[in-house]
């Protein structure tokens, strides 16, 4: 729970994250929380009240909003995830989200690059963190930030490459225990270029098809960002949305049905990229917390 | 039975057969990917260190562990002997078993004794206990040695550093988690 010094610093942090996106003539929006539907990821287990999902993300209304005409549009929402609960998650957490029509990852990595400098900037001019050390202490935040694909991570820091760690189904352990601390520790890092089996959501990248123009953000071995190039092709995104219909279907018994309003409006877009930005994990970083439950109003220790 | 998203510290759990307690427990999810919960256990019977990766559909049978509070009546050789105080049942644990406890184990002590499928595994001794010095070398009023602390013997054998105004026959207390010195007790 934070105290009053630690609620000011808080509502500042939102402010200056609206600021910004207004100064980049975003338009923020706002959708709703209760949803008929939901993209199917068979990692994420939604929460249900009285029929309906708690959203996950805010990503289908957005993209379906984007698809109608926006060109770019920003979010600060509450999302729930349930059964995801340590140092790093709460069930319920305020998400950052924006998209740009007409663009691509890259952009949106130089966006994390100027919104975490203009946070810094404010946090910075009001005072201290709590703590009495300067906001996001002791990582540079002048930019451009390294970006490393994830196979040159998994080079460097795993125990076993890539093509392995996928085959022998151990990825996501070897990430956690032997690549993600290693990002990060001293100016933010950009894990990019996912094997395209991790990104149900992401488009090819045109010049290598075997990943997907998605990106993580790292800051002190922290996951802060994920990001991608929009599969805008309502064809293979149903495909990959069937195969993640099938799978949730085979592991946890559940039926869901396929977003066929979001498949639709997804065929008006040409290009577009999107990210979801963890805010009370960036706001945790920046003002040096070391648990997620520190930084937010209430946690769940609160009640 | 537990499930992964059961585990937290000091949850306690049975593997192949021995109980286990979390003494350090992370929940993590990397983006787009499966729940992973890292544990770090300790065997409570061997004291052996466990480091563990468990994922969502993994399960553990609850470790069988009940608590009696005994009192400890002598020891002959390796066997330290307890009574349980409300139906007189006695049984003896083991020199290793005890481990750093039989330094502050006196007659008539209560403790909790910790029972692993029926046998007894462990056994909580009071955080403070007053032992009597037996042995202490007598405290030269004006030493300029400049030493801060000396050694002592107390009744139990144990051997501890305490400031040298301590003499024999002087009641201490120490504190049984750290096995040091805290202050000297007037009764």
């Amino acid at each position: 729970m934070l105290d009053q010094a630690g609620l000011h610093r808080r509502a500042l942090f939102f402010r200056q994250i609206r600021e910004f996106f207004f100064q980049g003539d975003f338009l923020e929006v706002d959708t709703p929380q209760r949803q008929p539907v939901a993209i199917p990821e068979s990692a994420i287990e939604l929460f249900v009240a009285d029929g309906q999902y708690l959203q996950s993300s805010p990503e289908l209304c957005m993209k379906r909003i984007l698809a109608r005409g926006s060109e770019r549009i920003f979010q600060l929402c509450r999302c729930f995830r349930k059964g995801e609960v340590g140092r790093l998650h709460l069930e319920e957490f305020q998400l950052l989200e924006w998209y740009r029509r007409g663009s691509d990852y890259r952009q949106l990595m130089v966006d994390c690059e100027h919104l975490l400098a203009h946070l810094a900037g404010a946090l910075a001019a009001d005072g201290p963190s709590p703590s009495g050390l300067p906001p996001f202490a002791g990582i540079t935040l002048q930019g451009p930030w390294p970006r490393l694909t994830v196979a040159e991570a998994f080079a460097a820091f795993s125990p076993l490459p890539l093509q392995q760690a996928l085959a022998e189904d151990c990825f996501d352990q070897l990430l956690v225990e032997h690549v993600e601390p290693r990002l990060g520790m001293t100016v933010p890092t950009f894990l990019y270029e996912y094997p395209i089996a991790l990104a149900s959501l992401a488009r090819k990248k045109p010049a290598d098809p075997a990943v997907a123009e998605r990106f993580e953000l790292y800051i002190r071995g922290i996951e802060l960002a994920n990001g991608f190039s929009e599969l805008t092709d309502p064809v293979e995104q149903r495909q990959r949305l069937d195969k993640e219909i099938e799978r949730i279907h085979t592991e946890h018994g559940r039926r869901m049905v396929m977003p066929e309003r979001f498949l639709a409006d997804l065929g008006r877009l040409e290009s577009a990229a999107g990210i979801a930005l963890g805010a009370d994990r960036l706001f945790m970083v920046a003002e040096n917390y070391r648990s997620i439950n520190e930084a937010v109003s209430f946690s769940p220790d609160d009640f | 039975m537990y499930n992964a998203s059961d585990l937290r510290k000091g949850l306690k759990v049975q593997i192949d057969g021995s109980p286990y307690i979390v003494t350090d427990f992370e929940f993590s999810k990397p983006g787009k990917g499966q729940a992973l919960y890292r544990c770090k256990m300790r065997n409570m019977i061997s004291g052996n260190q466990l480091v563990k990766t468990y994922r969502s559909n993994d399960k553990f049978e609850k470790a069988d562990l009940a608590e009696r509070k005994m009192q400890f009546l002598y020891h002959q050789e390796d066997e330290f002997h307890f009574m349980d105080t409300d139906n007189y049942e006695q049984l003896f644990i083991t020199r290793s078993q005890l481990g750093d406890n039989i330094n502050f184990l006196i007659d008539n002590m209560e403790v909790e004794v910790l029972f692993f499928d029926g046998k007894a595994i462990d056994v909580s001794i009071p955080t403070f206990v007053n032992l009597e010095v037996i042995k202490a070398d007598p405290w030269a009023k004006g030493d300029t040695s400049g030493n801060d602390t000396k050694p002592v013997t107390v009744q139990t054998g144990y051997e501890i550093q305490v400031p040298p105004f301590v003499e024999e026959g002087d009641r201490i207390q120490i504190d049984t988690r750290t096995g040091q010195y805290v202050t000297r007790v007037k009764e």
